[in-house]
């Protein structure tokens, strides 16, 4: 079973997201900003990451950069999920190291096909 | 005549006569039990027109000749789901065999055919792929036609406007960053890449194929819910558009087998069938073998 690692403030978005992924055969991990998902990372480095942008404490992209940092052996995947539907926050978070993005609010078929691109569904 | 009382259920002559429009107009059945998308996919349709009822409905089909009431209630009833790279693995292997049929002639520019091409994502997603590949046989991007009956999905592919949820379907992040711009809800592919693609309004039930041969038909989840007797002559047309040795690539648990002679499964490509060299083959179908059920007045 892959892990999964959903970083968001809202306890909201984590619980639908949580539910999707189940769905998809997932073991789901939650983190509510980047600093404790940074400590879950290093506790234990999940497949794929799925992380929202605006938090409080350390925010998507300084986690992204923290992560990078981190000498991880096995680098998750990292999938940007967002409100920030603009291609200047999308190109900024690939050039940051996002393998992919998506767009909230996003329904099941689409968290799956992006989950799929970057190879771990 | 309907007065302002709560709206019956649509009588089932109604929906026979909605349902043999869609049918002789676009080959597509509707089965008895999933009649229930008549009633859902024409809401809008009756919304715009002011009526209530399917069964006002179908007394303005018959008494309105306006083709476009006609029209607009075969759009609304066509499926056109479909999606980015969908079912990816197959469109690889369509660029696999583009590579292959480039390196056996590389003289010649390769063609492909999209048919029943929806909002256009297959043949955009087909244009990226031989983009990357560097499709180039002739020193040309290969050819891409792409038709539907739809003319409003048409003109959406044209303009190849897309929705976020309709972006994010299948399309990784680096493609669409490459390929399209905009924001919110609102995206649009970037000119060079349609101009990689024709679109053209084509019914493959009584509309010959596009001329020319193709190495290459993708007819993906639209013959699925035609009757055998016309997926057997779509299948004659859609031989009649490759060349002997060009491939048909059908949607996922689609298959010719048992419908035609015109075509065996491919060796090489999985799930892809090859047109055979027949000599019976009719070079192009100049007139549709079966006729379509019989119109009942309206059409
Ligand atoms: C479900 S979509 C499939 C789109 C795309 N090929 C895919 O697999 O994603 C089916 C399309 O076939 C078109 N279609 C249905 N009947 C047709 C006909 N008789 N001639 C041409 N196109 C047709 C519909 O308008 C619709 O856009």
């Amino acid at each position: 079973m892959k892990t999964c690692l959903v970083v968001d403030d809202s306890k909201v978005i984590r619980k639908v997201a949580r539910h999707i992924l189940e769905t998809l055969q997932f073991e789901v991990r939650e983190a509510g900003d980047g600093r404790e998902a940074l400590d879950s990372c290093l506790a234990s480095a999940p497949d794929v990451i799925l992380l929202d942008w605006n938090m409080p404490v350390m925010s998507g992209m300084d986690f992204l950069r923290a992560l990078k940092d981190s000498g991880l052996s096995q680098k998750p995947k990292v999938v940007f999920c967002t409100t920030e539907n603009g291609m200047a926050y999308i190109r900024a978070a690939i050039e940051a190291g996002a393998d992919e993005y998506v767009m909230k609010p996003f329904d099941r078929e689409t968290l799956e096909s992006k989950l799929q691109i970057v190879g771990v569904a | 005549m309907m007065h302002a009382r709560p709206a019956p259920p649509a009588s089932a002559g109604a929906m026979n006569l909605i349902a043999s429009l869609l049918e002789q107009r676009t080959g597509q059945q509707i089965a008895a039990n999933r009649t229930w998308r008549i009633e859902t996919a024409l809401k809008p349709v009756l919304r715009e027109l002011q009526l209530d009822t399917l069964d006002q409905l179908a007394t303005r089909l018959v008494t309105d000749q306006k083709a476009d009431i006609a029209e607009k209630v075969v759009d609304a009833l066509l499926n056109q789901e479909t999606s980015f790279f969908r079912d990816n693995g197959v469109l690889d292997m369509a660029v696999s065999a583009l590579t292959a049929f480039q390196a056996e002639n590389p003289q010649r520019r390769l063609r492909v055919w999209s048919a029943g091409c929806s909002t256009g994502q297959e043949p955009l997603s087909l244009a990226i792929l031989a983009h990357e590949h560097d499709i180039k046989g002739g020193g040309m991007l290969p050819e891409i036609v792409a038709t539907d009956i739809s003319p409003a999905a048409l003109d959406r592919a044209r303009a190849g406007l897309y929705s976020q949820f309709e972006i994010q379907r299948g399309l990784p992040i680096r493609r669409m960053i490459d390929w399209f711009d905009g924001e919110g809800n609102e995206w649009t592919a970037k000119a060079d890449l349609v101009r990689r693609v024709r679109f053209r309004k084509h019914n493959l039930v009584s509309d010959p194929p596009p001329p020319g041969k193709f190495d290459i038909v993708l007819c993906r989840n639209v013959l699925l819910y035609f009757s055998l007797a016309l997926r057997r002559q779509v299948f004659e047309t859609l031989a009649a558009a490759l060349r002997p040795g060009g491939l048909l690539v059908l949607g996922a648990g689609e298959t010719v087998i048992g419908q035609t002679d015109a075509f065996a499964p491919s060796d090489r490509y999985r799930g892809f069938y090859q047109r055979l060299d027949r000599n019976a083959a009719p070079q192009a179908p100049a007139e549709p073998t079966h006729r379509l059920p019989k119109a009942t007045g309206i059409l």
